[in-house]
């Protein structure tokens, strides 16, 4: 008897029965293989089903190919542009007290609650033939709908949020003393940032930029309005894929699939292996998660 | 060097944080602004290092408006209470940084930066830590750390705000003893913020004692203490009690009895405020007498609770712990140190 109520003192009040135990992982596990697992299984396995050389070869034809270099093309103007804009938003809003700040901080958001077909139908308006802007551009032969930079804008409205939201909590958090510090031992503005905020923030940073290039990649909805759609022109990868799914070409289609699907492996791969390798240096930062 | 602020306010969105608030500070003194907590003694310290703009009024160094000028020019050393060590840096990094952020011209070669901030380790005895990270120090190092970072750019004027404010009882102790002796070697004209009054009177030269966005007094932790010039410099600074009293024809009375103490001051009302140690008991009517409430030892010395009058005023009167009177309930004294304050509609400080 006294024995038992010992060993009951070494529990502690939030552990719950074995069965409940088991019982809660085996159903998120359930869960895991049953929708994220699956599909990824699956985009694989339908891209490889007819050996591997065909596997290449579909990636190889032009339209393929020029759907990942358009994408890519996309990610290297999107990611920069919002690595810029991210910081300084965050900057304003987490060291700065301004009227408007809160009305700021509920904008950056909007990408995030606005479905993305709305955010492309916007730049239709904005550029499209009907608008003020779009044939005032066009008489200087500057091209933004169903061209190369509407796909780019389209992206960047739609991944802006990555690295605000990554950095404003960060940033907040680590407050300005040290900026202050910085600036009372006789930095300058532009060393402060060079010296002490960037590298306080560089890992919350990378975060927000590894998530913005993966969405920037994928993004289906806002660009598939605003490109048009033109073969081997203004397709990215995730239209080309639905191209080639629609026209029956399904391993095309799933090769293309699985290179995405890689993209964001690697991606998760990538934010894990920095979360392992500098887990004390981003604790030390303030990065609660 | 020398500072004075000159009829300086300060208003965050139209709040207003400091009145018209002129202080001189001495070169080379070690001065502390003592305040409770939004009595604006931060915000006066930030607008000295230009970390605040002041919205009227004039600040100087020596002969020079300095008002205008940004905080990298003022060339001030800003120790805070939270260090604001720069963390992706090592100890040796971060006291060097002042120096490393130099333009060229005036920037020391790296041998001779790397010389300078070694002998600053020293001076805040860390040597042989200066290849650690900040986490991997305790909080009295990283404060020390902090000074030293600060003390790098050979600043005009130290300014630090509640150095020992996130530190344990000890290591505040001992850091306290240890400033002071910095100070004494270096000579730094000295500003620093406290809402620990103990603090404060034992490390300054000079205290300014503030009190919603006012200078109260300022003066040597000796004037300050005995002479307290306020209501509430007397309460804040050291113990005390006071007592609602009546003057007439020069004695001081308490409701309708004399307490055998007298006053040149006109007759009317008045509050009278003393310190618990500085009484006499007295035997018979002249005086003022109390029911004890509640006794307690404290060290040396035995502190007991009055209720004075009929009206459950209470005051605390310091005696010596073995003294008899310590067993009676009743106790009769006076005050043998005291100062008349005009009255006020709003109760006495305790």
């Amino acid at each position: 008897m006294a024995a038992k109520s010992h060993a009951r003192r070494q529990t502690s009040p939030t552990n719950e029965p074995l069965y409940v135990r088991w019982l809660l992982v085996i159903v998120g596990l359930l869960f895991m293989a049953l929708f994220i697992v699956l599909p990824v299984v699956a985009v694989f396995s339908e891209a490889l089903r007819q050996g591997i050389g065909v596997y290449f070869q579909s990636l190889m034809q032009p339209d393929a190919l020029s759907a990942i270099r358009l994408t890519l093309l996309v990610a290297v103007i999107a990611v920069p542009l919002n690595v810029v804009f991210g910081v300084a938003a965050s900057w304003a809003i987490a060291k700065f007290e301004f009227k408007g700040k809160a009305f700021l901080t509920t904008l950056i958001d909007l990408p995030f609650s606005v479905s993305p077909v709305i955010s492309g139908l916007v730049y239709v308006l904005l550029f499209g033939s009907g608008s003020v802007l779009g044939p005032w551009l066009r008489s200087y032969n500057i091209e933004i709908l169903f061209a190369v930079p509407g796909i780019v804008l389209a992206t960047i409205f739609v991944t802006f949020p990555f690295v605000a939201r990554e950095l404003i909590p960060l940033m907040q958090d680590q407050g300005s003393g040290d900026e202050e510090a910085a600036l009372s031992l006789g930095a300058s503005g532009w060393q402060t940032f060079w010296r002490v905020t960037l590298p306080n923030i560089k890992w919350g940073l990378l975060y927000g930029v590894l998530l913005c290039n993966a969405r920037a990649m994928g993004e289906f909805g806002a660009v598939a309005v605003v490109s048009g759609k033109i073969r081997g022109q203004t397709t990215t990868m995730p239209l080309q894929v639905e191209m080639f799914y629609n026209e029956y070409q399904s391993t095309a289609a799933f090769a293309l699939a699985s290179l995405l699907a890689l993209l964001a492996l690697v991606t998760l791969v990538l934010k894990t292996a920095l979360e392992w390798r500098f887990g004390d240096e981003l604790a030390a930062t303030g990065r609660g998660h | 060097m020398e500072v004075r602020v000159q009829n300086v306010r300060k208003e965050f969105d139209r709040f207003p944080a400091l009145h018209d608030v002129s202080l001189d500070i001495k070169s080379g003194e070690l001065i502390a602004l003592l305040g409770p907590s939004g009595s604006g003694k931060t915000t006066l310290l930030r607008l000295i290092a230009g970390l605040e703009r002041p919205t009227a009024g004039k600040i100087f160094f020596g002969q020079e408006d300095a008002s205008e000028k940004s905080v990298q020019e003022r060339n001030i050393g800003f120790v805070f209470q939270h260090y604001a060590l720069f963390r992706h840096m090592t100890i040796l990094e971060n006291v060097s940084f002042g120096l490393e952020v130099r333009p060229r011209a005036t920037r020391p070669s790296k041998a001779e930066i790397r010389r300078r901030a070694l002998e600053l380790l020293d001076l805040v005895q860390l040597s042989g830590l200066e290849k650690r990270y900040p986490s991997q120090l305790s909080g009295g190092q990283r404060q020390r750390v902090a000074l030293a970072r600060a003390l790098a750019i050979e600043p005009g004027v130290l300014l630090l705000d509640e150095p020992f404010g996130a530190l344990d009882a000890q290591v505040r102790r001992e850091l306290r003893k240890w400033l002071r002796e910095i100070h004494d070697r270096t000579g730094h004209t000295t500003v620093f913020v406290t809402h620990d009054q103990e603090e404060a009177l034992e490390l300054a030269d000079r205290l300014c004692v503030m009190s919603q966005g006012k200078i109260e007094q300022v003066g040597t932790p000796d004037t300050v203490y005995d002479q307290p010039q306020s209501p509430f410099v007397f309460g804040f600074i050291g113990e005390s009690s006071a007592l609602p009293v009546n003057i007439e024809r020069g004695d001081i009375w308490l409701g309708d009895r004399p307490i055998g103490i007298s006053s040149p001051e006109a007759s009317g009302a008045a509050r009278l405020f003393f310190r618990p140690h500085d009484i006499e008991l007295v035997e018979g009517d002249a005086a003022l007498s109390g029911v004890v409430a509640s006794s307690r030892r404290v060290g040396g010395t035995r502190r007991v609770e009055l209720d004075i009058g009929g009206a459950a005023r209470r005051v605390e009167i310091d005696l010596p712990f073995d003294h008899p009177a310590g067993e009676r309930s009743q106790i009769s004294f006076r005050p043998k140190r005291w100062k008349l304050f005009p009255p006020t509609d709003q109760p006495p400080l305790s």
